[in-house]
């Protein structure tokens, strides 16, 4: 720690305020530097939800209510790098109501750099550090529509599943299993009508499962409808031992993965099972058997 | 090419933000990492928006006639906020006769109507070789060097 707490020190100059010290720290992380962090009690949320039922947009209106309790509030917006080109268009913050307006929000558009494995270990450490920063209230948002995206939020402390109107949208969150992940489920656009039957049959189908104390909210992030309530559920929230489990479990999958995926032996291996030198089964052997 | 951050603005009453998305879209397919903040942005969130980001470079289109004050303004914040690094470019409609005075503000490239999209990215192959060589290239560095 001494090293990395100098004074003029990038670290240094983050925990003292300093936002374009913060930024460019977080851009450190991204690229695998581990700057050694105070500890801290850090408070995190993880959002994710279908694209388009506006899971940006609820986190301004949170954001909102946060700031008027005094709340400092950063947001880790990630979304999927191009496959193809390797580029990423990052557009949640244009969602985000009143974002830019003030000195107690932090944004930071992240992209996957296809690698979400990778990715769940580098948002820790910068969670670490924003909270290290001062930051009280953070916000991890992820498009998820599978489980990968809900591993990269699985280490945060609660997770806030968002659906819209569309049943089609219910069916694939029980499909993909997100539903027994979530601590909060919350209905937005309580504004359009058939909102209403989405949250019926969710409650319905939570409440199928005894164990489950999932607290389901219709809400409207754009006239405000239930948002207070879901705050209240929001920093309430404490998760059971049967999430613990399932979510550690999403956790370990996703350090298997980075270490997968950073292996220096993985191109080798990729070519021999595409030339049919080797078999899949083989190959784990194989990478289990190098270690790292 | 080195992927980029890029942040694309909209500053000011201007909701005209048609080519600001291609411009998006264009960088995106090019393997940059690109941040549109959507439209109805002032110079002090655009500065707070490039410094969160920690972008490279700054893209702003205007169209709605106001780029002689706003984007001038924009280059001073960022100097001020000790990010002379930061390539300011610009884009939309802006008269040839008003390029001096943002030229002299720090951007290093206007680009109007017309542009074909390669040579918006053949532009930022260029700040990458500048770049590489330690040449001026951000707002607040050695003025002298523009894209024609």
């Amino acid at each position: 720690m001494a090293l990395d707490l100098i004074k003029g020190s990038l670290l240094h100059s983050t925990l003292n305020g300093d936002r374009r010290s913060l930024g460019k720290l977080i851009s450190k992380i991204e690229s695998g530097y581990r700057p050694d962090i105070p500890p801290t009690n850090t408070w995190t949320l993880g959002v994710t939800g279908p694209p388009g039922v506006g899971k940006s947009t609820l986190i301004g209106t949170l954001t909102s209510e946060w700031l008027k309790k005094g709340e400092k509030v950063a947001i880790l917006a990630v979304d999927p790098s191009s496959p193809k080109s390797g580029g990423a268009l990052l557009g949640d913050r244009m969602r985000m109501k009143g974002i830019d307006s003030s000195e107690s929000v932090y944004v930071r558009s992240i992209a996957t750099r296809n690698h979400p494995g990778g990715l769940a270990h580098s948002l820790a450490p910068m969670v670490d550090l924003l909270s290290a920063a001062g930051w009280t209230r953070i916000i991890i948002e992820t498009v998820g529509s599978g489980q990968s995206q809900i591993r990269i939020i699985a280490f945060t402390d609660r997770i806030l599943l968002v659906e819209g109107p569309d049943m089609g949208d219910i069916i694939q969150a029980e499909k993909a299993g997100i539903l027994e992940l979530a601590d909060i489920v919350a209905i937005n656009k309580s504004d359009i009508p058939s909102s209403h039957a989405t949250f019926n049959s969710i409650k319905y189908s939570l409440d199928m499962n005894k164990n489950s104390n999932t607290d389901v909210h219709l809400v409207s992030a754009v006239t405000g409808e239930g948002i207070s309530s879901l705050i209240y559920s929001i920093e309430a929230c404490q998760h059971t031992d049967v999430n613990n489990i399932l979510r550690t479990k999403e956790r370990l999958l996703s350090a298997w993965d980075s270490r997968l995926l950073s292996h220096p032996s993985l191109n080798d291996i990729l070519i021999e099972l595409d030339d049919g030198m080797m078999t899949f089964e083989q190959a784990v052997d194989l990478i289990c058997k190098l270690g790292h | 090419m080195k992927s980029m951050r890029i942040v694309i603005a909209k500053p000011g009453l201007d909701g005209h933000d048609r080519g600001a998305k291609v411009i998006t879209r264009i960088l995106r397919d090019a393997g940059h990492e690109v941040i549109y903040t959507g439209i109805r942005k002032t110079p002090d969130e655009i500065n707070r928006i490039v410094m969160d980001e920690d972008a490279d470079a700054l893209g702003l289109s205007s169209l709605s006639g106001a780029h002689q004050v706003l984007i001038p303004k924009i280059c001073q914040k960022l100097k001020d906020s000790d990010m002379n690094d930061i390539v300011v470019f610009a884009g939309g409609i802006i008269p040839e006769k008003d390029h001096d005075n943002l030229f002299n503000s720090g951007v290093r490239a206007i680009f109007g109507p017309g542009t074909y999209s390669h040579v918006i990215t053949d532009f930022l192959s260029e700040v990458e070789n500048r770049k590489n060589k330690s040449l001026p290239v951000g707002v607040g560095e050695g003025k002298g060097w523009r894209w024609i």
